[in-house]
């Protein structure tokens, strides 16, 4: 059953595989099982994504199946368990820039990637940058822009970091819209990606993960 | 009765009245000068001969189609732009003289601020407003049309729009669900009742409201009418005669967002095929009036949400490019030159699009490589872009000319090209963008 829940999830029949987590509930599959197969089917799905076979719409759908398993599977969780993660990612829209579609897709696609994924969301102060890595720890940092202003807002952000003696410890990298390598060398950032799968093969080399 | 004019003769007129422009009074324009007069012509004779893809022009065409840019380089904020009306004006006159494009596209970026306070704008937020004085205005995605109210916007798009959508974008304008359902006014008995609700002082409110817009946005529209009529005296065309959007776009942009429409893909494909079908003659209808009204044929359409890595191949068939399609051939038909633009990058979609009638369209070419875009919808289609806002930011004049000189070779063989930036830029070193400009005259003679 286990089997048919991870097919439902990864093919995007979203009534069936709900149907299914409230069926296995109540023939006594153990809740972390029935996430397991949940998590299992998004990792599928991320596959796709990086074959070119899945693209927003399969993104969004799934994210959406997995909130609503989660839902429905939190009463019966005590806590929802920790997953061995192969490294922390701060990640953000530069400030002043409120467009979000592309940081998403990248910050879905680091998570199922195995990634612990802290996103700060729009119109993000590079003060806001410098205190999450300062909390977090976060080995890599992730700036999203999608207009021509964000290049001097990443630039900001990226001095920002040097300033609070951060930048040694962090990896940057930069995408979204116009930005290519001559956006990459005027920001400071250390590499720029053109798309989710290359952030994180980007963050994955970095972090040392396989 | 007159004979009806074919779509070909219709587009021919609107032609014709750019070649032969009038004053608002209806006669002859007054040029300032006889060299003025005869560069206006050869700058809409060469744009015209670049679409069309019958005879080439005498050279490559170039236009600068910024977003903020013309503002930022006057030194002033955008905030100001949309503010002060005559400064806004002033600033893009002074643009389009010290950079020449060939065809320029207005001072209406900006907008008039004011007029989305009166309102309370809830869909965007603007310098002043939510964003730094500097930056241009942006959207505010949301969920502003719900997941079940398909069959309201099916059944009567204008009036989902006046009783449901407009209120919920516009705060000013939360009288409109009152108003009466208008064909209730059909015979005597349904005048009185239908004419009680605009006796109610929350419907006074919003008229009110939409009075104190109206005023404003009619006082922003003076200066900016000014600054066109005398960009066209000194010998600065505009051809830009409105804007429609892909039915896909208009449910996935600002009515049910990008979550709500890919979702909607999957949960309900057939309510979304029906409202798209039902928009798109609305679609035509707002591209073909806007360019009756304003005498321009080029109609701006925006493309956004069936870009590479949007959406697969199978659902830009199957979602995005029939209803798309039909606007485009919709606007042909009604004498318009549609202008979609490409937003990021088409290359898989080149194929798709590459089936229209040749020498009817104009494609705004943003990222995608150009060599492959000329060998496909190039054949049938005039391309106009793809000079990067990267290299406008951060390049150096050498670098844009170099970059431009190879983009003519490749784009602009056997014509059919207009040289311009690839996608709306706000901020650009002055000296790349006059760069570009020149990379036309230097390189573009054919």
């Amino acid at each position: 059953m286990s089997d048919r829940l991870v097919a439902a999830i990864a093919d995007m029949r979203e009534e069936e595989a709900l149907g299914l987590v409230r069926e296995m509930l109540e023939r006594g599959v153990a809740p972390m099982a029935i996430l397991d197969a949940a998590r299992e089917a998004m990792a599928i799905v991320g596959q796709r994504y990086q074959e070119g076979r899945y693209f927003l719409p399969e993104l969004l759908l799934s994210g959406e199946m997995l909130s609503q398993i989660t839902d429905i599977l939190k009463p019966e969780l005590a806590r929802l368990p920790e997953v061995k993660r192969h490294g922390k990612v701060v990640i953000g829209t530069v400030k002043g820039d409120i467009h979000d579609i592309g940081k998403n897709i990248v910050s879905f696609m680091l998570d199922v990637n195995g990634f612990d994924v802290l996103d700060l969301g729009v119109d993000v102060s590079p003060e806001a940058f410098v205190a999450a890595i300062k909390d977090s720890q976060a080995q890599v940092v992730g700036l999203s822009g999608f207009l021509t202003l964000a290049f001097d807002a990443m630039r900001e952000t990226v001095r920002a970091i040097e300033k609070a003696g951060l930048r040694e410890g962090v990896k940057i990298m930069i995408g979204g819209g116009q930005v290519g390598e001559e956006i990459r060398q005027y920001v400071g950032a250390d590499a720029y990606g053109q798309d989710a799968m290359a952030a994180v093969a980007l963050a994955r080399g970095w972090v040392g993960a396989r | 009765m007159g004979k009806q004019l074919s779509p070909d003769e219709k587009r021919e007129a609107l032609w014709q009245g750019r070649l032969s422009p009038k004053d608002p009074q209806g006669n002859a324009l007054q040029f300032q000068s006889p060299e003025a007069e005869k560069a206006y012509r050869e700058r809409v004779q060469r744009v015209k001969d670049a679409i069309e893809m019958e005879k080439l022009p005498d050279r490559v065409p170039v236009t600068i189609f910024p977003s903020m840019f013309p503002w930022a380089y006057a030194g002033m904020t955008v905030e100001e732009a949309m503010r002060d009306y005559g400064k806004c004006a002033a600033a893009f006159k002074q643009f389009v003289l010290d950079f020449e494009p060939d065809i320029h596209w207005g001072a209406a970026a900006p907008g008039p601020s004011k007029c989305y306070e009166i309102l309370d704008y809830r869909l965007y937020s603007w310098p002043g407003h939510g964003v730094a004085p500097e930056h241009c205005y942006q959207c505010n995605e949301g969920e502003y049309m719900k997941a079940d109210e398909y069959d309201a916007l099916i059944q009567d798009p204008s009036g989902y729009f006046s009783h449901v959508y407009l209120p919920r974008v516009f705060g000013a304008l939360a009288g409109l669900p009152m108003l009466p359902f208008l064909p209730g006014i059909v015979e005597i008995y349904g005048v009185a009742f239908n004419f009680i609700p605009f006796a109610l002082p929350p419907v006074q409110e919003t008229f009110r409201a939409l009075f104190e817009a109206g005023a404003e946005a009619l006082k922003w529209a003076g200066a900016i009418a000014s600054a066109d009529a005398e960009l066209a005296t000194l010998g600065f065309p505009t051809l830009l005669g409105g804007f429609t959007k892909a039915p896909f776009d208009f449910i996935g942009d600002t009515l049910r967002g990008t979550r709500g429409i890919m979702l909607d893909m999957y949960r309900r494909p057939e309510k979304l095929q029906e409202a798209m079908e039902a928009l798109t003659p609305l679609m035509i209808k707002m591209g073909v009036a806007s360019a009756q009204m304003t005498g321009n044929p080029l109609i701006f359409v925006p493309l956004h949400k069936g870009a590479d890595g949007f959406i697969s191949d199978e659902q830009f068939r199957e979602f995005y490019w029939p209803t798309l399609k039909e606007v485009i051939l919709g606007l042909i038909e009604g004498g318009c030159v549609p202008l979609p633009a490409a937003e990021g990058r088409y290359a898989s979609r080149l194929e798709i699009i590459q089936d229209l009638p040749r020498g009817k369209t104009v494609w705004m070419i943003d990222l995608t490589d150009m060599a492959m875009v000329k060998e496909t919808l190039g054949q049938n289609a005039c391309l106009l872009g793809n000079v990067p806002s990267a290299l406008l930011k951060v390049g150096t004049p050498e670098e844009v000319t170099e970059y431009c000189r190879k983009l003519i070779e490749t784009a602009g063989r056997g014509g059919g090209f207009i040289l311009a930036n690839g996608s709306f830029f706000d901020e650009a070193r002055p000296e790349n963008v006059k760069a570009m400009v020149e990379a036309a005259r230097k390189y573009g003679a054919y």
